[in-house]
């Protein structure tokens, strides 16, 4: 399978914290992905050198066949890149309708002077996009909720129109920092088969940063974990699970002589 | 999508704007500087006469740059009404000096006809910002940035027009001391005394302050409260306690700034406080905002610079009456700090959250 | 926690009142206030806003008293009431004592004898013991209202807004109805006096108000209600006639109102020009531009510049060609200025934006720009732009013919030269920039500004281009402003630096504030509020800004959202109120 995202030697310090360190990564296409690691492993700032936010100090990321590194966050989610936030980042004072809206933003082409004379492709366009909207509201369970504000919302329905407006730039990649954040084991269950049903029904790739392991195991073909900014290890959930370092990483050294069989059971306790 | 080349031809105006913006400034205050020296227009003895005032100007800047910065470091806010503050104390002042020298008090002693309005002014200042923020700012403590900062400019109004309703629109004339009239020699260059005193009661405030906040406790809670706030208050830090007594320290050295000031330009308006406030904020951006050394530096360099700059920068050319243009000169170092060096001669760069 | 007693709480809250009132007299607002009549014989203004404040001292003691007693109980509201009201009085009571004293005069200008002889009927410190009595009796007056049931609280309240909204305004109505003739000129004199009201105008307007708010409290929501029933044609067609009543009397206004109203409302729609322009930059972007006025005067100094007569005009060209360059000159000053601070974030912004705006003027006005700007003399002679289509468009000759009349002879008689005409030009200029500003909110570009104004890393990361959308919103702003300035300009027929202050930036900023950020009919609404009213009352006009101060804090305090919230937030409002209805 071809790798939609390729990243190489990424390195991103923050003064003399090295957040990043020298990570090669791949994204097969339309594959479901994960990066688990400790907290204040590198994973969000990992999310940010990708997105553009962060401008990675070294190496090397590729997006279906575009260099992105030094690109800026508007132009890399025309690529076809688009993210929700590990803290919901909705906006607030807007209708939840017009929070999509504004995610079609890159699809609108009317011209501010032309939307000012009310010309009829205007209007058309301003159908569709109103139209795609209702869609995508109703995709992710929000019919009828479209006037309410978003900071309305209760939590479910605003990590859910979330990634509506993730969805609205028609992403081929999408990233999702911790999407069950706060979530009961039913929702979750919902949200594995909601991230699921995006990959097999829309082909969208999907990368996770997610703590809940029952999720991560559950759904990814592929983890990565990171630990101080290093890659770990790599592989399937299976491989995961049974990898010393991981277990190492979360934890503690002291696993490690405490014996195998011991810490590889309260690690998999954690799994499930 | 679409072409991105209307965006790159954007994002080329914007770099050459900035980069022309520099290269502009920069070739303005060359140029000038050459023109002006080659004229020889003015004596070195005249440079030290502007140099001076602008280290007393600077320094009574640096005083008010103070109550923004300390204010700015706890709050993350801009005190807008800082600079009415001073007004304030200046007003305080001008009522005692005038009733002291009426009594023939200041001639007798000038020490004390200097040192009684100043504490009068301290006094007056620090009563009326620590009502301030009781009223306005403290009940939008955590609101989105921009709702204390216009608070603030309320603030800023009531107090101005206050003081109008109170003691009307007209400037009431601040008393001269008798014995801070004439010149000192030193150095053999003759230096208006008062200037002298200016300069001298700035530095022994600010140094006063330095002490307070480096080695005293209260000093410390500051310190911490300015770091985090939530921690502080887990150290049993009253934080709201230790952001008053900010607040009344800042205003304390604003009144008796705002009491040099009516010394050198001799009077006392409603409406005086609005320039050095703008300035004095400019000096605490110079310095590097949040900073306690970085608002003296600021002060002073700004100081220096409005002195100077005038004759020396624009004279050469041919600009005829470039005092006018003093203030520019103030401004335009504003918008250049804020736009290229946010974080100040001394600062350290503020993480994009906080700036 | 122990509760505090009444009395002291009733103690503390009548000083603060009493602290408030002594305010009030010293900065002369009682004393200017005092000029007008609230009703002729019975209450004076000045009398009225002292009173206010021993009235709210008993009203906020007697509501404390409920507070601290949990419950109202009606001998201990009223003692609370009476003691906050004696105290409020007693303070005003101590400062005329003090000024028998001493000549409080020499720091105050304001405690003049006037004041004293105000505070006490006259009778000097005799008159003392009759102002603690009212100051008591107005403290049990603000209790008992407490206690009263809300059906009546109401209806007393609105009658009271009325009295004195009517008594402020009396003398316009009085001179609008003069001016119509001599039916309406004797209704006029029997409820307007030359001060304020007549005790039949008051008594009508209390009464009626009274009337109409009981009426509408027991019928108003089945008025409403069968408005909500109504079909949606027919609710078209009223809002369609509700218009066309509006238009009518904007556009017959200036006949009827005479040229001083008109002129008022002329600067109100100059300010609306602005304030709509803000509202793109602060409103929608979330922008701060405290420099705003600048593009005001690019647009004022573009138009003087082009058209004037006087020793600074480059051209003589024709008004409507002017006005155009006008406006695209201010947007590149827009983009000018927006360019370097679009990296900038929130106070910071504001600042460095004052900074342009306070260079700007300082160069305008200097010695060394004068021959170009005219210094502080400024550029006189700017001509009032012709109706007539015939005028030559590009270069006018002196001495012109201006709509069949040769300027500087009969000049103020062709249609625009007055404040009458310039009044059409204005309105229709803010109406056209108020739909234009409406057209861009619901547009893409407006989401995006919006999303800019809310978090603008989410933004960009859903490919908002920042830099372009920011630029946009300085330069569309700057256009609204450059275009207020155009008409300024020749309303005024002259421009001075010295006009283009700060507090220009910061009336703006406050009629935002006040009408609610981001919305259109909240920029109208502030407008109204704080231009136009202080511009109508001349007593008002002078604590102007001391009353922007308050209002700015208070608005900050109680409402942020503004008087006029925009749509969105009312739209959830809605929201509400019908989920609620439907459960």
């Amino acid at each position: 399978m071809a790798a939609i995202l390729t990243a190489k030697n990424v390195t991103k310090r923050f003064g003399g914290l090295v957040a990043v360190n020298n990570v090669d990564f791949e994204i097969p296409e339309k594959s479901i992905v994960s990066i688990i690691g400790p907290n204040g492993a590198g994973k969000t700032t990992f999310f940010n050198c990708i997105t553009g936010y962060a401008k990675a100090d070294e190496g090397k990321i590729v997006f279906d066949g575009t260099p992105i590194q030094s690109q800026r966050p508007d132009q890399i989610s025309r690529l076809g890149i688009s993210r929700t936030y590990q803290n919901i980042r909705l906006f607030a004072d807007m209708t939840a309708l017009e929070n999509i809206l504004v995610g079609q933003h890159i699809f609108l082409n009317s011209s501010w002077i032309s939307a000012v004379l009310g010309t009829s492709y205007v209007r058309n366009e301003e159908k569709m996009a109103l139209a795609e909207a209702q869609r995508l509201l109703n995709f992710v369970d929000l019919k009828g909720k479209g006037d309410l504000l978003a900071r309305n919302l209760p939590y479910g329905a605003q990590r859910r129109l979330e990634i509506a407006r993730a969805l609205a730039t028609k992403p081929k990649l999408l990233l999702l920092d911790e999407p069950s954040a706060g979530m009961n084991p039913r929702e979750s269950e919902d949200l594995t088969a909601f991230i699921r049903h995006l990959r097999d029904e829309l082909g969208i790739t999907i990368l996770l940063i997610e703590h809940h392991m029952r999720v991560v195991m559950g759904i990814s073909e592929h983890i990565t974990v990171l630990d101080y900014g290093q890659k770990i290890a790599e592989g399937t959930p299976k491989e995961i699970q049974n990898n010393k370092q991981v277990i190492e990483a979360y934890l503690g050294r002291g696993a490690a002589t405490e014996g195998m069989d011991t810490a590889h059971e309260r690690f998999s306790k954690k799994v499930k | 999508m679409r072409a991105t080349f209307s965006e790159r031809l954007v994002d080329l105006a914007v770099n050459i704007f900035l980069w022309g913006f520099r290269i502009l400034i920069v070739a303005i205050i060359i140029i000038g500087t050459f023109f002006t020296i080659r004229e020889g227009k003015y004596t070195s003895e005249q440079w030290i006469d502007f140099i001076v005032f602008g280290i007393s100007q600077g320094s009574i800047y640096a005083m008010i740059a103070l109550g923004y910065t300390m204010v700015y470091g706890i709050l993350r806010m801009i005190n807008f009404a800082h600079g009415d503050i001073f007004m304030t104390g200046a007003f305080g002042a001008y009522f005692t000096a005038t009733w002291l020298t009426k009594a023939g008090f200041v001639d007798a002693n000038p020490f004390l006809g200097l040192l009684i309005p100043i504490l009068v002014a301290m006094a007056v200042s620090t009563l009326i910002a620590v009502l301030v923020e009781r009223i306005a700012y403290r009940p939008l403590r955590g609101a989105p940035q921009l709702v204390p900062l216009i608070s603030a400019i309320g603030a800023s109004f009531f107090l101005e027009y206050a003081f109008r309703g109170f003691f009307g629109p007209g400037k009431y004339a601040y008393p001269p001391i008798k014995a801070l009239e004439g010149t000192w020699e030193i150095f053999g260059i003759g230096i208006l005394k008062v200037q002298v005193v200016v300069a001298i009661s700035a530095f022994i405030m600010m140094a006063l302050l330095y002490f307070v906040v480096m080695y005293t406790k209260i000093g410390k809670a500051m310190r911490a409260v300015s770091e985090n706030k939530d921690t502080a208050a887990l150290m049993g830090i009253d934080v709201n306690r230790i952001i008053v007594t900010t607040f009344a320290i800042g205003a304390a050295l604003a009144g008796a700034a705002g009491v040099l000031f009516a010394l050198v330009y001799r009077q006392v308006d409603f409406f005086m406080g609005f320039t050095p406030g703008v300035k004095a904020f400019t000096a605490a951006v110079l310095g590097g905002i949040g900073n306690i050394p970085g608002a003296m530096v600021g002060g002073l360099v700004l100081g220096v610079f409005e002195s100077v700059g005038p004759s020396l920068f624009l004279e050469g050319l041919g600009i005829t009456r470039a005092y006018q243009l003093k203030d520019a000169i103030a401004y335009t170092m504003l918008v250049m700090i804020l736009l290229f060096r946010p974080q100040g001669i001394l600062g350290e760069r503020l993480s994009k959250q906080k700036a | 926690m122990k509760k505090e007693n009444f009395l002291l709480s009733a103690t503390k809250t009548g000083l603060v009142g009493g602290a408030i009132a002594i305010f009030l007299c010293l900065i002369g607002m009682v004393e200017i206030f005092n000029k007008r009549d609230v009703i002729q014989g019975i209450v004076t203004l000045g009398q009225f806003v002292w009173l206010a404040t021993a009235v709210g001292a008993g009203y906020t003691a007697s509501q404390q008293t409920s507070h601290l007693l949990n419950g109202k109980k009606p001998a201990q509201n009223l003692t609370a009431g009476a003691l906050a009201g004696f105290f409020s009085a007693a303070l005003t009571a101590f400062l005329v004592w003090l000024g028998s004293q001493t000549d409080l005069r020499a720091i105050f200008i304001n405690a003049s004898p006037a004041l004293y002889e105000l505070l006490t009927f006259g009778k000097g410190l005799a008159g003392l013991p009759q102002l603690l009595i009212i100051g008591i009796i107005s403290g049990i007056v603000g209790a008992t209202f407490t206690l009263l049931p809300k059906a009546v609280q109401r209806p007393l309240l609105h009658a009271l807004m009325m009295l004195i909204f009517m008594a402020l305004f009396s003398g316009i109505f009085r001179v609008v109805m003069i001016n119509q003739g001599n039916k309406w000129e004797t209704l006029a004199k029997s409820i307007f006096s030359q001060t304020g009201l007549t005790q039949l105008g008051g008594w009508i307007f209390i009464l009626g108000t009274i009337a109409i708010s009981v009426f509408w409290s027991n019928r108003g929501e089945a008025v409403k209600a069968s408005m909500a029933r109504m079909p949606s044609k027919g609710k078209l067609s009223l809002r369609i006639l509700v218009f066309l009543i509006i238009a009518v009397i904007a556009l017959g206004l200036p006949q009827v109102s005479g040229p001083f109203i008109a002129q008022v409302i002329v600067i109100i729609s100059l300010y609306i020009l602005m304030g709509l322009g803000l509202n793109i930059t602060l409103g929608f972007a979330g922008l701060l531009d405290l420099g705003f006025v600048a593009f005001f005067a690019v647009g004022a100094y573009t138009v003087g510049l082009l058209t004037s007569y006087g020793p600074f005009g480059l051209q003589h060209i024709s008004f409507w060609v002017a006005v155009p360059i006008a406006v695209l000159v201010s947007m590149a000053f827009g983009a000018f200025l927006g360019l370097p601070v679009l990296g900038v974030r929130g106070d910071y912004l504001a600042i460095a934006t004052l900074g342009f705006g306070e260079i700007i003027r300082l160069l305008a006005g200097s010695d060394f720009l004068a021959g170009y700007f005219g210094g502080p003399q400024g550029v006189i002679g700017i001509q009032k732009p012709c109706l007539g289509v015939l005028e030559p468009f590009i270069k006018l000759d002196t001495p012109r013919i201006c709509d069949g009349i040769e300027i500087g002879q009969g000049a103020a008689d062709h249609f625009l030269a007055g404040p009458g005409g310039i009044y059409y030009l204005a309105i229709i200029s803010a109406l056209l920039i108020a739909f234009v500003a409406w057209r861009l909110r619901e547009s893409r570009l407006g989401r995006a500004w919006m999303a800019i104004r809310e978090d603008e890393d989410v933004a960009e990361a859903l490919g908002v281009n920042l830099i372009q959308t920011k630029l946009l919103a300085y330069i569309l702003g700057a256009a609204f402003a450059g275009l207020g300035g155009a008409i300024f300009s020749v309303l005024i027929g002259s421009i001075f630096a010295s006009s283009m202050q700060l507090l220009v930036s910061i009336n703006v900023v406050a009629l935002l504030v006040v009408g609610g950020m981001g919305s259109i009919p909240g920029v109208i609404v502030g407008a109204i509020a704080l231009i136009g009213l202080p511009e109508l009352l001349r007593e008002v006009s002078e604590f102007r800004y001391l009353i922007y101060g308050t209002v700015l804090i208070v608005m900050m305090l109680a409402k942020p959202e503004g008087l006029w919230p925009s749509q969105a937030t009312k739209r959830e409002l809605h929201h509400e109120t019908s989920a609620q209805g439907g459960d």
